[in-house]
């Protein structure tokens, strides 16, 4: 039998608020455990949440970004349980009116396809603390720090029909979030996490399998083995004859499989309800509308603009927009060195080799779009040959002068275009080569266009490389053919 | 000393008649005296007051006094106070210290008063008779044999009792109103959102206000001033100016409209307290005000919906103690589930658990909608019925309970103790303010008149009970406890 996948996932981003979504505690990762979680935090008696406005509007601005209904009023809700990193015993999320309404993710796909991926709603949300197993002598150590850090949870529809389809998405939606500046995309410190619904069916059938939710898978690459995983294991189970149990599951990336956590009659019965110490979030039209007008160019249209304005070709668009960090240098360079084609083929190639040979992020690129726009520069203005310009950006690479021309000046390598220059570093090497001047002159007239490759190579040696090679060229050809 | 209201302290004090520290020390002498019997203090700060009281005194000499300087008044145990036992009448908190005031212990610091300590009350302020505090019962000062009332039973005998000018209560369902009756004095339940609910540990958050209680409407009026106000701490509290309360406390009454609720004086009220308020309603047409009878068609049905909503909201509000990190752990847990089980059923008392039930169940998948949304249903209807009758009259009037304090123990069946409330849980769904003036007297104990006001409409209330008082003297009736000198 034909077997159909389909996905829908659950995205949880840690939004790069500076304080807690309800109270003023620091945000930031890996202190010392608890001490980054104040009264509110730790949900001490007498405490009221107080909503982080940042948090309000990093929300919107994702929802605009996929082009989503805003609705004018969000409630939180209280989904309550007990567990001992939960310091309330409830959870204050968005259950029944979330402040993103329904949208939609633009994915591209390998062969360079896009697909449009429906969201469900983003809702707002508090992070739990962190339940610590080791070095505790079995015990469990609990860590606050965590605990009141804002989330916006990115619901999708079953839109997805693949492994690779997911991770497209979630690709997508870590560039939404970085280019918006709302979250630090740090999968490994968790930023983003996402629970994953996996159903399969018989291909043409119209109603949904049973799911299993994979919870907690914390990388691109994990999302796709747990996915590839999960759904070998379901057509397995099916074509075995057995049935799929709605239950929730977890992903062991070393074990490479997922296993089962609970199922659905142990699942939690939450009790939602409104919470009452947060009154609804309001939100005009005039504050709305501010976002949207203040919101960046996002991956999709960035993309778009590449190919139709610049002229680039759909790959280099795609991985020139990326990232944020990455579309900011590429444009950059563009408008120093004023040729698109140029600053892509730049950055992709010689910036992007040898950032990948140290492992280094675009942000950390030790030479600057400014730099490298000066560089490309001076390629275009004949100021220095192709060869050189490589010459001088590894020079800036590794510190060796402020600028381009400051390179270009100390190492000599501006391109001599003075034809009387050239002309008379071509006489004397003419005067010093006559067994092969005679040899040229010997040729057959059709073999003494290899030939020339000897005394251009004998000019550009002279010049130290500064000769521009075509006139050289040009010139060389004149003067052996005028002896002929 | 223990005889005066607050306003009349602050003459004395600024008189120089004695010193802060002169009127704490009598009256923690008293509260070590009478105490004993009445069981109104949880925990007594005699070294902070004393200090609080020098500072005070000092403060005055150099001409620095706040709007209360010097006063002392008490808390009720469930604000939290830094450095100080705050164990809202549980056994689950019995050792918790808080590490921080609460907003109105900040602003009552701030003014320059002296709290004398803690005040006992029901467990989670979840009662109307003060019988369900960990710390035991308080006695009601009029008569050792009766209820103070509850939840802020220790607040309201203290007072009665002389043993305090005044008391900070909080009010879910009546908790400041009805002991308020019981014992004679005056308690304000301000609107929903006036006083910051911040460090107030929570029972119901949607219901819970914090309000005054003391011998006039006068004292109640200067305590408002300072406990009311914007608070950014809690997103309910609402910002809004804060009006000079005593303002207005002399203004006449005459063309004061009053509605009498009919639903107010049906089944169930005691003959002798529906005479009294009826005879102080007579007070008010002497001083020009008219009455008629108006109707809240819905206050029948306030009862199941404040039992739902309360015990839905105190379910979550109360899961946060569990063991894990302040407050009551039992020994030896075998394993989460076992610390859990065993912490909740050790730390809480019968009623807070009856209410956990309750309001996990109504919350619960299936009878959500049933439950918790028709409830709101129903709490929005009750609001309208309020809404509707102020456009016809000024302020409500009836009585604050159903009966005068009755004995302790008397009120065995959780549901004749909800009764107890019928008058006054209403109020607090419609979020609006109600306050309980000394009217008379049944059977020789104290009877309640509630009179109650649109939202924000305190300093009206305020005016309206302060009349009564000029012209009445009931809330200058002492029990035989605060009669004597020492």
């Amino acid at each position: 039998m034909q077997w159909e996948t389909v996905i829908g996932l659950e995205v949880h981003v840690q939004l790069a608020t500076r304080s807690k979504i309800f109270s003023g505690a620091s945000t930031a990762f890996g202190a010392e455990p608890n001490t980054q979680a104040c009264a509110v935090d730790l949900g001490l008696p007498g405490v009221l949440p107080v909503l982080n406005e940042q948090a309000v509007a990093m929300a919107v601005q994702f929802g605009l970004g996929i082009h989503a209904e805003i609705p004018e009023v969000s409630v939180f809700d209280r989904k309550n349980y007990f567990y001992p990193d939960l310091p309330k015993g409830y959870q204050t999320s968005q259950m029944y009116h979330p402040i993103v309404g329904p949208g939609e993710v633009e994915i591209t796909l390998e062969d360079g396809s896009t697909k449009a991926v429906r969201v469900h709603h983003a809702h707002l949300e508090e992070d739990a603390g962190k339940s610590l197993h080791e070095d505790f002598h079995g015990m469990t150590g609990i860590d606050l720090n965590r605990a009141g850090t804002p989330l916006l949870e990115i619901v999708s529809e079953p839109d997805m029909r693949s492994a690779k389809e997911a991770a497209a998405y979630l690709k997508a939606i870590h560039s939404i979030v970085t280019y918006l500046g709302i979250s630090d995309g740090n999968m490994a410190e968790g930023s983003m996490r996402c629970d994953v619904n996996v159903s399969v069916r018989p291909r043409g059938e119209t109603t949904f399998g049973t799911r299993a939710e994979i919870k907690n898978v914390n990388s691109f690459r994990f999302v796709e083995r747990a996915i590839e995983y999960e759904v070998e294991r379901q057509i397995e189970l099916l074509e075995a004859g057995g049935e799929v149990v709605q239950e929730t599951r977890l992903y062991d990336p070393e074990a490479d499989e997922t296993r089962s956590m609970r199922t659905k009659e142990e699942a939690n019965d939450y009790r939602y309800f409104p919470c009452p110490d947060l009154l609804p979030v309001v939100l005009d039209q005039a504050y709305v509308d501010h976002l949207r007008d203040n919101l960046p160019e996002l991956p999709a249209a960035k993309r778009a603009r590449f190919q139709d304005e610049l002229g680039l070709s759909a790959y280099d668009a795609g991985v020139l927009s990326a990232s944020r960090a990455m579309a900011e240098y590429f444009e950059r360079v563009k408008a120093v060195c004023g040729d698109a084609k140029q600053a892509a083929n730049w950055v992709q190639g010689e910036l992007s080799g040898a950032l990948n040979r140290e492992g280094l992020a675009i942000a950390d690129s030790p030479v600057s779009a400014d730099q490298l726009g000066e560089l490309i520069a001076r390629v275009k203005d004949d100021t220095i040959s192709g060869k050189a310009a490589k010459q001088v950006f590894q020079a800036l690479w590794h510190g060796e002068g402020e600028s381009a021309d400051a390179i270009i000046e100390t190492k000599g390598l501006k391109q001599v275009t003075d034809t009387g220059a050239i002309e008379a570093m071509i006489d004397q090497v003419i005067a010093d080569s006559p067994a092969q001047v005679a040899q040229y002159r010997d040729a057959e007239p059709e073999k003494r266009g290899k030939m020339i490759g000897y005394f251009v190579g004998q000019v550009m040696k002279a010049s130290r490389g500064t000769a521009n090679p075509q006139q050289v060229n040009a010139l060389l050809k004149e003067k052996l053919d005028a002896l002929c | 000393m223990h005889d005066k209201t607050l306003t009349e302290l602050a003459a004395a004090l600024s008189a120089g008649e004695f010193s802060s520290r002169e009127l704490t020390e009598h009256l923690l002498a008293r509260i070590e005296r009478h105490d004993g019997a009445l069981n109104s203090f949880i925990t007594v700060t005699a070294e902070q007051a004393l200090a609080a009281a020098d500072a005070a005194d000092a403060a005055r000499a150099r001409g620095e006094a706040g709007p209360l300087p010097g006063l002392p008044l008490a808390l009720k145990d469930i604000f939290c106070t830094r450095g100080v036992k705050t164990s809202c009448g549980s056994r689950m908190l019995d050792n918790f210290t808080a590490p921080y005031d609460a907003g109105v212990v900040e602003k009552l610091a701030d003014a320059g008063t002296v709290s004398l300590g803690k005040t006992n009350m029901d467990e989670f302020a979840m009662g109307s008779s003060n019988e369900n505090s960990f710390f035991g019962p308080v006695k009601n000062p009029w008569d050792l044999g009766a209820v103070p009332g509850g939840s802020s039973g220790g607040s309201a005998a203290a007072v009665a009792a002389g043993l305090v000018p005044a008391a900070l209560g909080t009010d879910t369902g009546g908790s400041i109103r009805q002991p308020a009756a019981f014992c004679g004095i005056t308690g304000l339940k301000p609107t929903y959102g006036r006083v910051s609910r911040y460090g107030m540990i929570a029972y119901a958050s949607s219901l819970d206000q914090a309000g005054p209680m003391a011998r006039s409407a006068a004292d109640c009026a200067h305590l408002l001033g300072v406990l009311a106000g914007h608070d950014l701490r809690d997103s309910t509290s609402v910002a809004r100016g804060v009006p000079d309360y005593a303002a207005d406390l002399d203004a006449p009454l005459s063309g004061l409209k009053i509605g009498l609720p009919r639903e107010y004086f049906g089944d169930g009220l005691s003959p002798e307290v529906e005479g009294a308020v009826r005879e102080a309603v007579k007070v008010y047409e002497s001083l020009g005000a008219s009455v008629r009878e108006v109707s809240l068609p819905h206050t029948h049905y306030a009862i199941p919906a404040y039992y739902v909503i309360a015990p839905a909201e105190a379910s979550s509000n109360l899961s946060r103690y569990d063991g894990v990190r302040f407050g009551h752990r039992c020994e030896d847990p075998a394993d989460l589930m076992d610390l859990y089980k065993r912490t909740r059923a050790e730390g809480f008392g019968e009623e807070v658990k009856r209410r956990i039930l309750i309001g996990t169940h109504t919350l619960s998948e299936g009878f959500f909608d049933a439950y918790y949304k028709k409830a709101q249903k129903v709490r929005r209807l009750i609001r309208q019925d309020f809404l509707d009758a102020f456009d016809e009259v000024d302020v409500l009037m009836g009585p604050a309970s159903p009966t005068p304090a009755f004995d302790l123990g008397a009120k065995k069946d959780p549901v004749s103790m909800y009764l107890q409330d019928i008058y006054t849980i209403a109020i607090n769904l419609a979020g609006i303010p109600g306050i309980s003036v000394p009217a008379g007297f049944a059977n020789g104990r104290p009877v309640g008149l509630q009179i109650l006001g649109t939202h924000f409409a305190e300093a009206r209330l305020l005016n309206v009970a302060h009349q009564f008082q000029q012209a009445t003297d009931w809330h200058l009736r002492r029990p035989a406890l605060a009669e004597e000198t020492a």
